[in-house]
C-alpha cells in the first residue's frame, strides 16, 4: 500500500468515532440542547461495549449495549435541562464527571477474578477491517473500502443525517426547534418532547463512537481510552457549522493528525513524543479561533439561536 | 391537581442550605445501591470509607493534604462560574504552575537568598496559572472564543508539556530511571503542620475569606456579580466588562497555580507524574456543591477529599475500586442541579377553579 493510502486509511479508521459523535451532537444542538457529556458518554459507551464483548463475544449486542448506555446517559442530561431547566452547560460537566468516574469504576471491577476484576489489558472479540469487493489493492479506494463495519457505517449516517436534517418535514422542525421554540411550538411540534428524543438520540450516536474505540480502533478497555475526543467534538459541530455533511472534513482533520503522528511516531523521530501528542489539542483551538474569527468576519451566525437556554412556555 | 413552576424573584435561601445536604444523601443512597450490585455491604463500606478518611489523625491529615488543593481550585472555579466563565482549566493551570515553581525550585534556588525561594516559587507559580487561563479569557473577550473548550484543551497541552519536561530534560540523571525531577533543596520545602498536610491549608483558608469580603464587600464583587447575572445590564451601568472578566479570570488562574505550587513544594517535592489527580475537575463539584460561596467551599473540599482518601481506603480494606470516591462525587451533582429548580423556582399547587387559566402554562 502506497503512503497516501495507508494515511487515508488510519486517517479513516481515527476519524469514525469523531464522525458518530460529531452527528449526534449536531442533531443535539440542533434541537437547543449543548450536551458537554460527551466524554462521559464515549467512556461509557467504550466500557460498557467491551464488557460487553469480552463475556458474551456478540459483538451486535455489545453495540446495542452501547447504545442503551448512551441513551440513558443523554436522558439524564434532557431531564435536568429539559424538565428540571437546570444550567445546561453544568449538567453537561456533571454527565462527563459522572461517567468518568463510573466507566473508571466499571473498568476496575467488572473485569475477571484472574485478572483482579480489571478489565485493562483483556483481549476482547473485535470488528476488523475487510474489503469491499476487489479494489483492495487499488490506491485511494483500497483505503475506502477496506475498513471495518463501524467506518463503512459513516458512508451511510453522514448523507442520511443530512438528507433528514434538510430534505424532511421532520427536519424542518427540528431546525425550527433551536432557531425559534415558540415558533415551533406554534406550528404545533411538542418542543420538549423533541428535545429529549433529539438529546438521547445524540447520546447514542455519541455511546457508538465510544464503541469504535474499543471494539475495533484501540481496540480494548483502558483509562481515558477517549483521550478528549468527546471534547474535540464540541469544536467539531462548530467547526461544521451544524451540518451534517461537513462533520466529514473535521474528522479528517483530526484522524489526519492521528494518521500523522502515528507515521511520525514510527519512523522514530526527533520530535518528543509529549509535541507530538499535543498536536490534536493545540489544532483544536486553533480551529476554534479561526471559525469564530471567521463568523465574525463574514457576520454569520451558525449556532441554533437558542442553543443553551431551556423552553419556558409562556402563561396567557 | 395539577403544578406550574414560577421563577423566584430572589433565590430561596432555605433551599439553597437544604439542596447540597439532601444531594449528599443521594449521592449516598445512589452509591449504596450500586455497591449491592456490585455485592459489596454498603454499610459497612461507607463505614470504612469514613474510618479511612477521617477515623485517625493520619487519615484527618491526609484528607487535609487532597483538601487544600481543592480549596484552591474551588475557589478559582467559583470565581469564574460566578460570571459564567467556564474555566474547566483548573487541571492545566494548576500543572503548569507546578512546573514554573519547579523551574524556580530546581534553576534559581543556587542563587536566590534562601528565605526568597519560596515566596519567589509563588509567585511564578500563580502567574503561570494566570497566564494559562489569561489566553482562553482573552480569546473570549477579543474574539468571543468559547472558553470551554479552549481551558479544557490546555488541560492536556499543559500536562503533556509537563510530561515532557520530567521524562526529558529535567529528569533526575541520579533517578535510577524514575521519570520525575530531583528533589527540591530544603530551602523550596512548603513548612508542613502535622503529617503531610502543610501550609498551603493557611493560603487557602485566607484566599476564601479574602474572596467572600471582596465578593461581597466592595464594589469589584458586585461589579463581578451584576456582569454575571447580565453583562448588557452592565454595560449600561458603565462597568467594563471585558476588562473585569480578564482580571477576575487572571485571578482564578492564580488560585489554581496556588494550588500547584503546593502540590510539589508540600507533598512531592519534586516534579513527577500525577502532579494532579483530578483536582481540577473534582473543583467543579466543589463550587458547585458550595453554590459559589467561598466561605463554603472549604466544608465542601474537606468533605471531598475525604471521599477520595476513602476511596482509596476502601481499595485496600475491601478491595473495591479506588474510584468509588469519584463516582460519588459524580453522582452528587445531578441531585444538586435537579434541586437549583427549588432554589430558582416556586413551585405553585393549582386550585380547581384556576386550572383551566393554568393549562396552558403546566402543560
Amino acid at each position: 500500500m502506497g503512503l497516501i493510502t495507508s494515511l487515508l486509511a488510519i486517517t479513516l479508521r481515527a476519524g469514525t468515532s469523531l464522525i458518530y459523535a460529531t452527528i449526534g451532537e449536531t442533531y443535539t444542538e440542533r434541537a437547543g440542547i449543548l450536551n458537554l457529556g460527551l466524554e462521559g458518554i464515549m467512556l461509557m459507551g467504550a466500557v460498557s461495549s467491551f464488557a460487553t464483548a469480552y463475556y458474551t463475544g456478540n459483538l451486535v449486542l455489545a453495540v446495542f449495549v452501547a447504545i442503551a448506555v448512551g441513551g440513558l446517559m443523554s436522558l439524564i442530561h434532557a431531564f435536568l435541562s429539559v424538565t428540571m431547566k437546570a444550567n445546561q452547560v453544568v449538567s453537561g460537566l456533571s454527565i462527563t464527571l459522572f461517567g468518568t468516574g463510573f466507566a473508571s469504576f466499571l473498568g476496575q471491577r467488572l473485569g475477571p477474578a484472574s485478572n483482579g476484576h480489571y478489565l485493562v489489558g483483556l483481549v476482547g472479540p473485535r470488528f476488523t477491517p475487510f474489503n469491499i469487493g476487489s479494489l483492495g489493492s487499488v490506491p485511494i479506494m483500497g483505503a475506502i473500502l477496506g475498513q471495518d463495519l463501524f467506518t463503512y457505517g459513516t458512508y451511510l449516517l453522514i448523507p442520511l443525517a443530512w438528507f433528514y436534517l434538510y430534505r424532511t418535514k421532520n427536519g424542518l422542525w427540528l431546525r425550527a426547534i433551536g432557531e425559534n421554540p415558540r415558533t415551533a411550538d406554534a406550528m404545533g411540534v411538542n418542543v420538549n418532547r423533541a428535545k429529549y428524543g433529539y438529546t438521547i438520540f445524540g447520546g447514542m450516536l455519541t455511546a457508538l463512537g465510544g464503541a469504535h474505540l474499543a471494539l475495533a480502533y484501540t481496540p480494548g478497555w483502558s483509562e481515558n481510552i477517549t483521550g478528549g475526543r468527546g471534547w474535540i467534538v464540541i469544536a467539531l459541530v462548530i467547526f461544521s457549522m451544524w451540518n451534517p455533511a461537513r462533520a466529514i472534513t473535521g474528522a479528517l482533520i483530526f484522524g489526519g493528525i492521528n494518521a500523522v503522528q502515528f507515521r511520525l511516531q514510527a519512523s522514530g523521530t526527533n520530535i518528543p513524543a509529549a509535541f507530538l501528542n499535543m498536536l490534536p489539542y493545540i489544532a483544536t483551538i486553533v480551529v476554534l479561533v479561526a471559525i469564530t474569527w471567521w463568523e465574525a468576519l463574514s457576520k454569520r451566525v451558525g449556532s441554533p439561536a437558542s442553543l443553551g437556554t431551556a423552553y419556558v412556555r409562556e402563561d396567557k | 391537581m395539577r403544578f406550574a413552576f414560577e421563577k423566584r424573584k430572589s433565590v430561596s435561601r432555605t433551599a439553597i442550605v437544604v439542596v447540597p445536604f439532601v444531594s449528599f444523601g443521594v449521592s449516598l443512597v445512589l452509591t449504596g445501591v450500586l455497591l449491592m450490585i456490585f455485592g459489596a455491604n454498603p454499610f459497612t463500606t461507607f463505614g470504612a470509607m469514613y474510618k479511612g478518611a477521617f477515623g485517625s489523625g493520619r487519615a484527618l491529615t491526609e484528607t487535609l493534604v487532597k483538601a487544600i488543593p481543592l480549596m484552591l481550585t474551588g475557589l478559582g472555579v467559583a470565581l469564574a462560574f460566578k460570571l459564567k466563565f467556564w474555566n474547566i482549566g483548573a487541571e492545566g493551570q494548576l500543572t503548569l504552575a507546578g512546573v514554573a515553581a519547579t523551574w524556580v525550585a530546581i534553576f534559581w534556588s543556587h542563587w536566590l537568598p534562601a528565605p526568597l525561594v519560596l515566596p519567589v516559587m509563588v509567585l511564578v507559580g500563580c502567574a503561570a496559572g494566570a497566564l494559562w487561563a489569561g489566553i482562553p479569557a482573552l480569546l473570549k473577550t477579543s474574539l468571543r472564543v468559547d472558553e470551554t473548550l479552549v481551558t479544557l484543551m490546555l488541560n492536556y497541552v499543559a500536562i503533556l508539556f509537563s510530561s515532557y519536561l520530567y521524562y526529558g530534560p529535567w529528569r533526575d540523571p541520579n533517578g535510577y530511571g524514575f521519570p520525575g525531577t530531583e528533589l527540591f533543596p530544603k530551602a523550596a520545602w512548603f513548612p508542613r503542620i502535622a503529617g503531610r498536610a502543610h501550609i498551603g491549608l493557611f493560603f487557602a483558608l485566607a484566599a476564601a475569606l479574602i474572596l467572600w469580603l471582596v465578593m461581597n464587600r466592595t464594589k469589584w464583587g458586585f461589579e463581578i456579580k451584576v456582569i454575571g447575572n447580565s453583562p448588557k445590564a452592565a454595560r449600561y451601568q458603565g462597568i467594563s466588562v471585558e476588562r473585569n472578566i480578564i482580571l477576575a479570570i487572571l485571578i482564578s488562574g492564580a488560585l489554581c497555580g496556588l494550588a500547584g505550587v503546593g502540590e510539589v513544594a508540600g507533598i512531592s517535592r519534586r516534579l513527577q507524574q500525577g502532579l494532579s489527580l483530578g483536582y481540577g475537575y473534582t473543583a467543579i463539584i466543589v463550587a458547585w456543591m458550595a453554590q459559589l460561596n467561598p466561605l463554603a467551599i472549604p466544608f465542601v473540599a474537606l468533605l471531598m477529599g475525604g471521599l477520595l482518601v476513602g476511596g482509596d481506603q476502601v481499595q485496600m480494606v475491601m478491595g473495591l475500586p479506588s474510584s468509588m470516591g469519584l463516582l460519588m462525587q459524580g453522582l452528587m451533582l445531578f441531585p444538586m442541579l435537579a434541586g437549583s429548580l427549588f432554589t430558582e423556582y416556586r413551585i405553585k399547587r393549582i386550585g380547581r377553579n384556576t386550572a383551566i387559566e393554568s393549562e396552558r402554562g403546566a402543560a
